[in-house]
């Protein structure tokens, strides 16, 4: 009986390795070679059938070879079983092979304008600075635009800022600025905000020049806020802008609401400041202006001059975004050609 | 302001100084130099030359040949120009000269005689007939000064100036002239400032038996003073004088009124000189203009006064605009015997209005209305008369006619370097704040310091530290952070929800728009808006830019209109836009208007009003608005009436959303149908919650029914939903609209409609025969209320 298992052993082991895993009824002819050999009409079973006339010194020494045999052939069919689903998988993946390169398939999301983009960052900046930020009227009183900026009537200050009226008292704002006297009026120091806003000029419409535009507004008021104060506040708030190797400069110049009063430039990024076509040939671009508030106007809104000082700074937004993203012409932003808006 | 470097070194020393450094360093402190030229930068090899010989060209009767010396060598050239003569001086672009404009010289034969350069024009080197006296209208220049053959033409025409131009801030009259320039140039480059005062006492007369001056309104015009000059012989002027207006800007014209030009230019104090002879009574009067008064200004122009304006009269008729310009009756003329200078200070608002008024803005008129220190007359006008004497223009007459009611000039401020250091953040020197002041012509009184009369615009600490600033260096400040007491800023409520609905809408696949809040009043008629309708009531600018953009808006729909024309005319086949913007509504005249912000949404392409309503749905579920009511609206004149809906929410009108009708759609030439929707912000606002509550997960599980009826087809699916909802209740979990149907199989007039119910229960699964029961309940409703019968 060991030579029958012995050859049992050699037939299926033969029969099942000579299966081929490629053909179609690998599976079909595995199934049969494990009903031929371990199936319960099976060859493995029948020998064992005339395992009753046996001694029975021999049959326990026989039961073991049959189950070693028998474990052999399942091992056997277990391992082709793997290899022929392992052949099938690699089969199906090869036939699920996609082009990989074709397109995808897009979200249609839209974007916001450049001009909100760009306005919503600079506002972060001042939100980590502790800003809050002020909205107020467009169309605004004189009084609030110009008289209690420290802009009389008649004054050839108003000349520099063509003016929209409505009638005698009340225009579109020609700057974001009336914002310090409404927030001051109604807010005791300690004041942080920033304004932005629409602002109105009656200029003609050209690659640089818009009759609206849009300016961003800053007002601090405590004790104690000195000049190097705003130096520092405008220094952080270009590097967080534009990076931390941007150069700013504090320039003197004149606004009627500030005292001393800058304009600050910043040096060219194009060039570096060896003067480009973008910076004109100076080295610098100016990007804001900005000064101490006026005692006067301090007195006009109530605060008293002796006790608490400021700064204000006043920045175009237009100007940063069409230097921001290389805009040549300032009328892009205002028709809002899609195919203009989609490279935001 | 323009002005040459040679005129300002006339009072400090800057000859060793380039214009770049001089021009970065008189910005940072505080002069900005807008730019700066140099008037012969284009001119290259052209001297000046002397003609030896002049002949007939041999075969052209209107050229002549010339032999010229220029310097080194002795050249011929053939010329055109019909003054030259033998022993003349004239400019020569020589062979490979560079005149401006790019014009190159070279040799060459004119006529078949060989030309080695060219004679040069007053236009050929860039200048006016006036710049030079011996520039000629139809020939080269002849020098009038013995120069020497081979000089640079630059040289000798003053050509190698450099002119720079200055921007003058409102506040600074003083630098609106190139002693105020000069005076900051010697603090700036820490040299001595050079002014002398001038001084003429004119012959034994007295001016004031000459003339006499009568000022009635001693507000408008402060101070007013004259001299007298006699025997006036008008002229030409000298070359310096002329090159110095040249770097102006200004054209010389004869020396009284060039004296008069120097002076608007060098004291920045505008003058003018009346022809004695012609004032009535030899009268001057300041006053005010009669209502209907008339005078010809200087530029021939009849100009109509009224009584706010200031006049200078004689005892007849006004003469001059006060501070604007002079009459043609009393202008000076080749014949002039006498002449009184006017040198006075007058209001500069009125002079402002009134020059506005006249449309008549003068260089004059531009200083005045800076406000100009009453202070100065003296000296300007001085410094007139002694260019007179210099000039040889006439005999000054003694004595100054001069009415001054100038208010005294009282301000001392406290002189605090404390203060002005804690204020500037720094720690400056108290000897360098006094050496600077000290340089500024302010002076000292204790603790105490006055500013110069010509800086009104001195009159508190913050401005002694600005002084002190621009001279220490802005950017020697030090940078500081602030201090005290953090606020934690932000963004407030309506801040954060605004932002919230441009990002739900961006991610709903919309590009954010943005437009101008003024619009054309016609506008209102390509949106269809009646006559009546309150929309037309606007907010009116005085002085728009053009009718197109001459109202405020009332709507944005009209600018997206605008817009999503704009992008179909440029072949965008989908848009999918929205701005949030500011409506206008008028209130009283004295009072601002009501400023409101919508949110305008905009479609078209591959789109319907179903796509546009899911928009505004999904807008709303994002920023947590709910309830939203739609009804159909046909009254709307700007849309469909049959695709148009009043959206509501908690009973408040939100606005309205639909297809643009047709009719509006022609009138913006927009080719296709067009969805918009304007939903007010401040309703959104007032009605969004954005708190959100976890709800668990449901434990039992969902039962979906489906329900078809047949009913009237104007009935409103929301009808059918509404009862639905009313008799499931809370169990109802969600309902979808899956068919509506139309056509076949269905009696006219009717519809089907086809609702799945999914029905769900917190407490337990729900059993059969409850669903059931709701499922009968809601057939038998329909049928009462909307006469539906299950199909």
């Amino acid at each position: 009986m060991k030579e029958m298992l012995a050859k049992i052993r050699e037939t299926a082991a033969l029969e099942i390795s000579a299966i081929n895993i490629d053909s179609e009824e690998a599976k079909t002819l595995l199934e049969d070679a494990r009903v031929k050999y371990l199936g319960k009409k099976g060859e493995l079973t029948s020998v064992l059938r005339g395992m009753g006339g046996l001694s029975p010194e021999m049959r326990p020494v026989i039961g073991q070879v049959s189950n070693e045999v028998r474990e052999f052939i399942e091992k056997a069919i277990e391992e082709k079983k793997n290899l022929i689903a392992e052949r099938e998988s690699a089969l199906r993946l090869e036939k699920e092979v996609i082009d990989v390169t074709m397109p995808g398939k897009r979200n249609t999301s839209g974007r916001l304008h450049p001009l909100t983009q760009v306005l919503t960052e600079i506002e972060d900046i001042f939100i980590g600075l502790g800003f809050e930020i002020a909205e107020g009227p467009e169309v605004e009183l004189d009084y609030y635009n110009f008289e209690a900026l420290n802009i009389p009537k008649n004054h050839p200050a108003r000349d520099t800022q063509d003016t929209f009226y409505i009638n005698d008292n009340i225009v579109l704002r020609t700057q974001t600025s009336p914002m310090q006297i409404r927030v001051m009026e109604k807010t005791a120091p300690p004041i942080r905000i920033i304004a932005p806003g629409r602002v109105y000029r009656s200029d003609a419409v050209d690659a640089t020049h818009s009759p609206l535009f849009h300016q961003i507004e800053g007002l601090v008021i405590d004790k104690g806020v000195t000049m190097a104060d705003l130096k520092g506040s405008l220094e952080l708030f270009a590097k967080k802008l534009y990076g931390e190797d941007a150069v700013i400069r504090f320039r003197p110049h004149h606004f009627p609401f500030t005292e001393p009063s800058a304009e600050v430039d910043i040096c060219c990024f194009s060039c570096g400041g060896k003067g480009c076509r973008l910076c004109k040939g100076e080295g610098w671009i100016e990007i804001l202006g900005a000064g101490m508030v006026h005692p006067k106007v301090l007195e006009t809104c109530g605060v008293d001059p002796k006790e608490y000082s400021g700064f204000a700074f006043g920045l175009g937004l237009e100007r940063i975004v069409m230097r921001r993203f290389d805009i040549n012409d300032m009328r892009l932003l205002y028709e809002n050609d899609l195919r203009f808006l989609k490279q935001f | 302001m323009k002005a040459s470097m040679t005129f300002i070194n006339d009072y400090v020393n800057i000859k060793d100084i380039d214009p770049k450094t001089f021009s970065d360093e008189m910005t940072m402190s505080g002069t900005k130099v807008e730019g700066y030229e140099n008037l012969g930068a284009e001119i290259n090899n052209v001297v000046v030359g002397k003609i030896l010989s002049v002949e007939k060209h041999p075969d052209a009767d209107k050229l002549v040949v010339c032999m010229v010396d220029v310097g080194n060598e002795t050249i011929q050239i053939v010329t055109g120009a019909p003054n030259v003569f033998e022993g003349a001086l004239v400019p020569v672009a020589l062979h490979k000269s560079n005149l401006p404009g790019g014009v190159k010289i070279t040799k060459g034969k004119l006529r078949g005689v060989e030309s080695c350069g060219m004679f040069c024009s007053h236009e050929e080197l860039g200048m006016n007939l006036s710049d030079y006296e011996g520039a000629c209208e139809d020939g080269v220049i002849i020098f009038k000064e013995d120069i020497a053959p081979g000089t640079d033409v630059k040289e000798a025409l003053s050509l190698d100036e450099n002119i720079i131009e200055f921007e003058i801030t409102p506040n600074r009259a003083d630098c609106y002239s190139v002693l105020g320039i000069a005076r900051e140039a010697a603090v700036t480059f820490g040299r001595p400032f050079n002014l002398k005062k001038p001084k003429t006492t004119g012959n034994s007369e007295k001016a004031s038996d000459y003339a006499s001056i009568e000022v009635e309104d001693t507000v408008l015009c402060p101070r007013y003073a004259a001299r007298i000059v006699k025997n006036v012989k008008i002229g030409p002027s000298p070359k310096w004088l002329r090159d110095r207006l040249k770097g102006c800007g200004i054209r010389s014209i004869n020396n009284v009124v060039d004296i008069t030009n120097f002076l608007l230019v060098e004291y920045g104090q505008p003058m003018h000189a009346f022809d004695l002879s012609y004032l009535e009574d030899s009268k001057i009067v300041v006053r005010r203009a009669k209502d209907g008064e008339k005078i010809t200004t200087l530029d021939g122009i009849e100009r109509n006064l009224d009584s706010s304006m200031l006049v200078i009269a004689d005892s007849k008729k006004p003469v001059a605009v006060a501070g604007v310009m002079g009459g043609e009756n009393s202008e000076i003329k080749e014949d002039t015997k006498t002449l009184l200078f006017e040198c006075a200070n007058f209001d500069g608002a009125s002079v402002r209005v009134t020059a506005k008024k006249l449309g008549l803005r003068t260089e004059a008129s531009a200083h005045y209305e800076k406000g100009l220190d009453p202070y100065m007359i003296e000296d300007a006008v001085n410094r007139a008369c002694e260019l007179i004497e210099e000039l040889g223009a006439g005999e000054v007459v003694g004595g100054i006619i001069d009415v001054n009611n100038a208010p005294a000039d009282n301000r001392k401020i406290t002189f605090n370097p404390a203060e002005i250091n804690a204020f500037l953040g720094c720690e400056i020197d108290k000897e360098f704040m006094v050496k600077t002041l000290t340089d500024l012509e302010f002076k000292f009184d204790g603790d105490k310091v006055i500013p110069p009369t010509y800086r009104a615009d001195v009159e508190a600490m913050a401005d002694l530290a600005e002084e002190v600033a621009r001279f220490y260096g802005y950017n020697n400040i030090p940078t500081t952070l602030l201090r005290g007491e953090s606020k934690p800023g932000g963004r407030n409520a309506k801040q954060l929800a605004k932002a919230k609905i441009k990002n739900a809408l961006v991610a709903l696949g919309m590009y954010e728009i943005n437009t101008y809040s003024f619009i054309s009043p016609k506008m209102f008629d390509l949106i269809r808006l009646p006559e009546t309708d309150e929309k037309r009531n606007v907010v009116k600018i005085l002085n728009p830019l053009g009718e197109e953009n001459s109202v405020m808006r009332t709507t944005l729909i009209g600018s997206m209109m605008d817009i999503l024309t704009n992008n179909k005319n440029h072949r965008n086949a989908d848009a999918k836009l929205f701005e949030m913007g500011n409506i206008y509504i008028p209130t009283t005249p004295d009072e601002l208007p009501i400023e409101k912000e919508k949110v305008a949404i905009g479609m078209y392409g591959n789109v319907d009003f179903y796509d546009i309503k899911g928009a505004v749905d999904d807008l709303a579920d994002v920023i947590g608005l709910s309830g939203l009511r739609y009804e159909a609206a046909v009254d709307n004149p700007s849309f469909h009436p049959g695709r148009c809906a009043k959206i509501t929410v908690g009973g408040e009108m939100l606005g309205f959303i639909g297809e643009i009708h047709p009719e509006v759609a022609k009138n913006y030439g927009f080719t296709e149908r067009a969805y918009v929707a304007e939903l007010d912000f401040e309703t959104i606002l007032a009605n969004m919650n954005s708190e959100k509550t976890y709800k668990e997960m449901p434990k039992f599980p969902a039962v979906t029914r489906d329900i078809a009826v047949i009913m009237d087809e104007k009935t409103p699916v929301a009808d059918m939903e509404d009862v639905i909802k009313g008799v499931c209740k809370n169990l109802l979990e969600e309902l979808t609209l899956f068919d509506v149907y139309k056509g076949n199989q269905i009696e006219e007039g009717k519809k089907s409609v086809a609702y799945s119910l999914t029905l769900r229960s917190s407490e337990g699964t729900l059993a059969d025969e409850q669903i059931t029961a709701m499922m009968d309940k809601i057939v038998k409703m329909l049928g009462e209320k909307l006469g539906a019968t299950l199909r």
